[in-house]
Parts: C-alpha cells; sequence; structure tokens
C-alpha cells in the first residue's frame, strides 16, 4: 500500500505543555528554578494511517479529538515528538486563509508574498496571477491595500491564492465556508477538479455531512487516539453512533428572548407519536412544544427551524405566514406540526423553536440547537444535499431498460 | 544542517518577497517616505558632532594616507555600521513573535524571516553608505577604489549579524527577557565601541578598586571594534585592514552564524507551539 499513498502516518504522537501560570520571564523562571511548571498532555497517541493517492480523506472528531493537531503535524508546522510523517509530492495547507496578508500592501503584492510563503515561483505566479485574481473576483480592488478589503474579500483573495498553489496533496481545516454562494460554489466545483485531476485531498471537519457528501475514507479520532480508519460512509455512522449515544452531550443550545413565554420542551416523534433523534427520509414526522405563559400574550407567533449542522436555515414553518396565529395564550399548552413527508436527504439536522410577537421584532423565547436528529436513508433514496424533491424521472430518445429489469 | 542550509537557498525567492515586504510597509503611508530612513543617522550625527567634536572637543584623527580631518564624517565611519548592527538586531528580536500568525499556520523556513529583516536593514545601510560615499567625495576624498575592499566587509557583516540575530530571535520566542536584555546590552555595546571617539583615546589599562584591567586588549574581542575600525581603515583613512582584524573578523563571522543557525534550527522546532 506504502507505494500507492500519499501521507502515511506511522505511529505518531504528539504531547503538549499545559503551562500552570504563562510566565515567561527571566525572574520567574529563577525564582522557581525551572521554566514553568507544566503538564504534559498527550494530543495524539499513536496514530497510524495511510492516505491513499487521490483519495479524498476526512479526519473527523469531536472538538479537541486531536484532528487539527494531526492536520498541523502533517502539513510540519507542528513536530510529532514521535513517529514519522511521509509525505508524496507538493503540499498546499489550507489552515487560515490570508495568513500572512499585510495590511497595508496591495492585493497584488499580497498575492505574490502569500504565494511565496506558500511555495509558488515567481513565474508560475505571474503566469497564474489573472486566474488568482479572477477566482476571487477582485479585478477593481487589486490594487487597494488589502486593509480596506472587507473580511469576505480578504478570505477569498486568500483561498484563490492557496488553492492555485495547484498542490498534488491539499490539507484542509474546515474552511470551506467562506466567502458567497457564487463563490462556495467555483470552491466545490475546484475541489471537484482537484479531486477528478487526481489530487489527494484531507479534510479536518467535525461536519458529519461533510464527510458523507465529499470524502472517500476517513479517520476518526477521539482523545488522540485512532477510532476507526475505513470508507468514508462506515466512519461516519461510526461518528455518529458515538455522538447521540449521549442525548445529554448537545449542550450547545442558543437560547434568548425576554421570557414572557416560555418554550418548556421540544421533541420530534415519528410515525408512532414517539419522541426520537432518528427518522428516515420520507417518512411523517410531527414536531412538537410544550410552553408556558404565565401572563396573557396577544397574538403570539410559533414557529419551528430545521437547520444543517453548519447553520444553514433549511425550513421555517411559522403561524403567521400560514394564517394560524392564535388570538391569545395564557397558561400552559402544546403545539404541534404534523408533516406528511420529512424529505430530508440523509443527514444531521438540528430542530429549533421560538415564539415571537407578530411583528416578528419582538422575541419572547428562541432555542435554537436544542434538538438534533439524524435522518436515515428512506424513500426516495437521495444523497447529496439537503432536500429531497418529489418527482419523476422521464426521458426520451435513449434506451429503455426492459420493465421491471 | 547541510538539509536545513539548501532549504534556504531554495527559499531566496521567498526571502526576497519578505524583505520587499520590509522595506515597503516601512515608510507606506510616509509623505517622505525612504527620506526617513536617512534622518536617523543624520540626527546622531549633528547630535554627537555637537557633543563630542564642539562641546568636548575630540579631536578626530587625521585620514592616513587620506589627510582627512573631519569629525562627522570620521563619525559617520563608525556609526553606519554601528547602526546596522543594532538595527538588524533589535528589529530581528521580534520578528518570529510579530509574525506569530504566519508561523502558526504556514510551514517555511522560520530563519527567513531573520534573514528578511536582516536583508531590510543592510539594503537601508548600502544606501546610506552611499550617501555617505557623495559625502566623502565632497570633502575631497574619492573611494570609489575602495567600494570592493568596504563590499567585502559588508558581506561579513551581514553574515556576521545575522549570527546574532538568529540567536536573539530564536531565544526571544522561549524566553521574553531577552529583547529588554538586549536592548539594554546594545546600549552598553554602543559606548564599548569606538563610535564617536577614536579608539586612540582608550588607555591601554584602566585601574579598577586596586586592580589593573587590560582595557585595550579586552576591546581586542569586540568584533564590532573590528568591524568599525576596518570599514575606516577602508573608507575613512583609505587603507587595507590589517590582515590580522581581517582573519579575526572573517573567522568570527563564520563561527557565530554557524553556531546562531544550529542554535536557530534546534530551537525552530517547537517554535509553532510556543507562541
Amino acid at each position: 500500500m506504502s507505494t500507492s499513498s500519499a501521507i502515511s502516518v506511522e505511529g505518531v504522537s504528539k504531547h503538549f505543555r499545559l503551562f500552570h501560570e504563562r510566565n515567561q520571564s527571566l525572574k520567574a523562571m529563577l525564582m522557581r528554578g525551572r521554566r514553568s511548571s507544566y503538564e504534559d498532555f498527550l494530543a495524539l497517541d499513536a496514530v497510524d494511517f495511510e492516505v491513499p493517492e487521490g483519495s479524498t480523506f476526512g479526519l473527523i472528531g469531536e472538538n479537541g479529538s486531536g484532528k487539527s493537531t494531526l492536520l498541523k503535524c502533517i502539513a510540519k508546522i507542528l513536530y510529532p515528538d514521535t513517529g514519522t510523517i511521509t509525505t508524496r509530492g507538493r503540499m498546499s495547507a489550507l489552515l487560515e486563509l490570508g495568513a500572512g496578508f499585510h495590511p497595508e500592501l496591495s492585493g497584488r503584492e499580497n498575492v505574490f508574498l502569500n504565494g511565496s510563503i506558500l511555495g509558488m515561483s515567481k513565474r508560475e505566479l505571474s503566469r497564474k496571477f489573472d486566474d488568482i485574481v479572477g477566482f476571487a473576483g477582485l479585478e477593481r480592488f487589486i490594487d487597494t491595500p488589502v486593509k480596506n478589503y472587507s473580511s469576505g474579500m480578504y478570505v477569498r483573495l486568500g483561498f484563490s491564492v492557496a488553492i492555485n498553489v495547484d498542490p498534488d496533496i491539499l490539507l484542509v481545516d474546515e474552511v470551506l465556508a467562506v466567502g458567497d454562494e457564487s463563490f462556495q460554489r467555483r470552491c466545490t466545483e475546484k475541489f471537484g477538479e482537484l479531486r477528478a485531476g487526481g489530487k489527494t485531498i484531507v479534510l479536518v471537519t467535525h461536519s458529519a455531512t461533510a464527510v458523507r457528501n465529499l470524502c472517500d475514507w476517513a479517520v476518526m479520532l477521539e482523545h488522540g487516539k485512532v477510532m476507526q480508519v475505513g470508507p468514508a460512509g462506515a466512519v461516519v455512522d461510526e461518528y455518529m453512533g458515538s455522538v447521540s449515544g449521549s442525548p445529554q452531550d448537545q449542550s450547545g443550545e442558543i437560547r434568548w428572548g425576554t421570557g414572557e413565554a416560555c418554550i418548556e420542551d421540544l421533541e420530534l416523534l415519528d410515525t408512532t407519536g414517539v419522541a426520537t433523534s432518528r427518522i428516515r427520509t420520507g417518512d411523517s414526522a410531527t414536531f412538537k412544544l410544550r410552553y408556558e405563559s404565565p401572563d396573557p400574550i396577544d397574538k403570539p407567533v410559533f414557529a419551528f427551524g430545521i437547520f444543517s449542522l453548519e447553520g444553514i436555515h433549511l425550513a421555517d414553518p411559522n403561524m403567521r405566514d400560514q394564517h394560524v396565529v392564535p388570538e391569545r395564550i395564557h397558561g400552559t399548552g402544546t403545539v404541534t406540526f404534523a408533516v406528511d413527508r420529512l424529505l430530508l436527504v440523509p443527514g444531521s439536522y438540528i430542530l429549533s423553536a421560538s415564539i415571537t410577537d407578530y411583528g416578528g421584532g419582538h422575541h419572547y423565547d428562541v432555542r435554537y440547537g436544542l434538538v438534533h436528529f439524524d435522518v436515515d436513508v428512506g424513500e426516495p433514496r437521495e444523497s447529496v444535499g439537503f432536500l429531497s424533491l418529489p418527482g419523476r424521472w422521464h426521458m426520451d430518445g435513449a434506451e429503455q431498460p426492459p420493465v421491471g429489469g | 544542517m547541510m538539509n536545513k542550509l539548501s532549504d534556504l537557498v531554495a527559499g531566496r525567492e521567498l526571502l526576497v518577497n519578505l524583505t520587499l515586504r520590509e522595506l515597503r510597509s516601512k515608510y507606506k503611508r510616509s509623505v517622505l517616505g525612504w527620506a526617513w530612513s536617512l534622518a536617523n543617522p543624520l540626527a546622531s550625527m549633528l547630535v554627537f558632532t555637537i557633543v563630542f567634536a564642539v562641546f568636548l572637543k575630540i579631536e578626530p584623527p587625521v585620514g592616513d594616507p587620506s589627510g582627512l580631518h573631519n569629525f562627522a564624517l570620521f563619525l559617520l565611519c563608525g556609526l553606519l555600521p554601528w547602526n546596522f548592527f543594532s538595527n538588524s538586531v533589535s528589529s530581528s528580536i521580534g520578528v518570529i513573535i510579530g509574525n506569530a500568525g504566519l508561523v502558526k499556520k504556514v510551514f517555511f523556513p522560520r530563519s527567513l524571516l531573520v534573514f528578511a529583516s536582516v536583508g531590510a536593514a543592510t539594503t537601508s545601510f548600502l544606501i546610506e553608505l552611499a550617501v555617505l560615499g557623495v559625502a566623502l567625495f565632497v570633502a575631497g576624498s574619492f573611494v570609489l577604489p575602495w567600494v570592493p575592499v568596504l563590499l567585502v566587509l559588508v558581506v561579513l557583516m551581514v553574515v556576521f549579524v545575522s549570527g546574532v540575530s538568529l540567536i536573539f530571535a530564536a531565544a526571544n520566542v522561549y524566553l521574553r527577557d531577552v529583547q529588554h536584555l538586549v536592548g539594554v546590552a546594545l546600549q552598553v555595546w554602543f559606548y564599548a565601541t569606538p563610535v564617536v571617539y577614536p579608539i586612540s583615546l582608550v588607555p591601554e589599562h584602566l585601574q579598577v578598586a586596586g586592580w589593573s584591567v587590560p582595557v585595550r586588549f579586552l576591546y581586542g574581542f569586540n568584533p564590532l571594534v573590528g568591524f568599525v575600525e576596518a570599514i575606516r581603515d577602508a573608507i575613512y583613512d583609505r587603507r587595507f585592514p590589517g590582515f590580522g582584524d581581517f582573519s579575526y573578523l572573517l573567522g568570527v563571522s563564520v563561527v557565530v552564524f554557524l553556531v546562531g543557525f544550529g542554535v536557530f534550527s534546534r530551537l525552530e522546532r517547537r517554535m509553532a507551539e510556543e507562541l
């Protein structure tokens, strides 16, 4: 396998020193008689795996699992304490976009500077310059100092330089979500091009959806140890199992509002009316919330929101748009919204709920990230995107398979 | 070590770009721009000339064989090399910390940051020397034939200064006292080097608390004394520096550079996590 692997990671361990007091002064050092008191923290523990050449490889794990440390070791920014990492071919890392941009210098000067930091020669840069600027869509601003750029422009230029290094191996750390939609689309296309061109891509993420959609292979890390290596789908399933195995670990809830009315409870109910966190594409489902409003409130608007893990707002059924706003609530009660067919593509989603006033400007209670749920393969079978559209295929002028064949 | 050195050769284009970045950003958005790089040595020259030549009446030595007898020119022949050394070291010392964002996110030989800041200081130094050359010419001393000797000395100085800068820049990442310590040391070092006074004023021995200290002998170890004197030999006096002095400078420069590069390479590995 070693002949066809782009990256081999063999027995890599990495300790970090956790300093008790970050005091790098001579006085403190002399007083203690040594530099500083610290604890060793094992960030990577004998990690072993190979990344096949030409594959898109996901490094997945929760926060603090060591995946970013591992990526930095591969990128040669950190040195492992033990073990070796061998890489074959030219490597480019997208750890932070526009690292090394100088704010006072123009976009043009920064392209050349950043490009040479990433290992491109001047001739290569001159040749690709128009591509880089065109891809970032910054033709008009290229002679403006980058400190006057918006953050989106800054990041786009950084991404554009990095992607044009034309690497054999591209290391990406969750920076895909930059720029506006059209830029996003060009990025996705560019990744597609790189994949089609037989380049190796290593993607670090905690998004199961990203790994499922983009990667061929994946490795799952937990507390610095490799838990599983294999085809992306299988590893993601295992990852989802480990994440949703403990229902209370989703403490990432964001809640705001004035509290005149409160959402006490939010649930996803399956076909049989039982609370669940797993559902299949095309099944019926019901969103249910319990509220409490100690004082009477006129014309409250209840809404349920569905978000992707990346925070994209996919749907938001609310009472105002459908003209079903109650005149008044007082005390406790429940609100349900029944969906005949939940047409979400397999992946992980977030269910949220809110109570607002009729104008929408006053939030009584908004609970985002309260319920996470997974969608498994159902009918129709689809795997890309978020929504499955009910429809039928039809084709003329092509040979059809025999009916029933 | 050879590997690391060959990485440097591969990174020469990056070195040029980093140096340009330093130079371009330095005087960006200032009206006078590059003229400012000359303002500093000119101000020092005025102050030192008034204090030492007018108030304290220090006689500049007569250039042998050039016949020059001018305190301001004598001073500048020593002050410019000193400023080069001092500016390089003090700008290099914070360069790794100042570029933390880069060091933590991108792989490239970190020593290039130090070399770039030495490179930027070298550029200023060469411009200042060119202006000094014109001034010497106006004062009636034609230094053009001595430019090759001067350039050899400048190259040696760059090697020496790089070595010193590498050591301090790397050490400062681990222990931030280094930059303050060096600030103080540079101040003492300046007066321990015959920049504002001729070395002939330094006594052979000095009585300190009953001990006879061989000051002149100790001066011989200070590489900056060697550089300042050799550069003065070449452009103020217009004669060849002594062969012994020259060999000492060559040896010191090479040794300091190799030590500096070795130390830096050792400390380089953990820089990203120390920042």
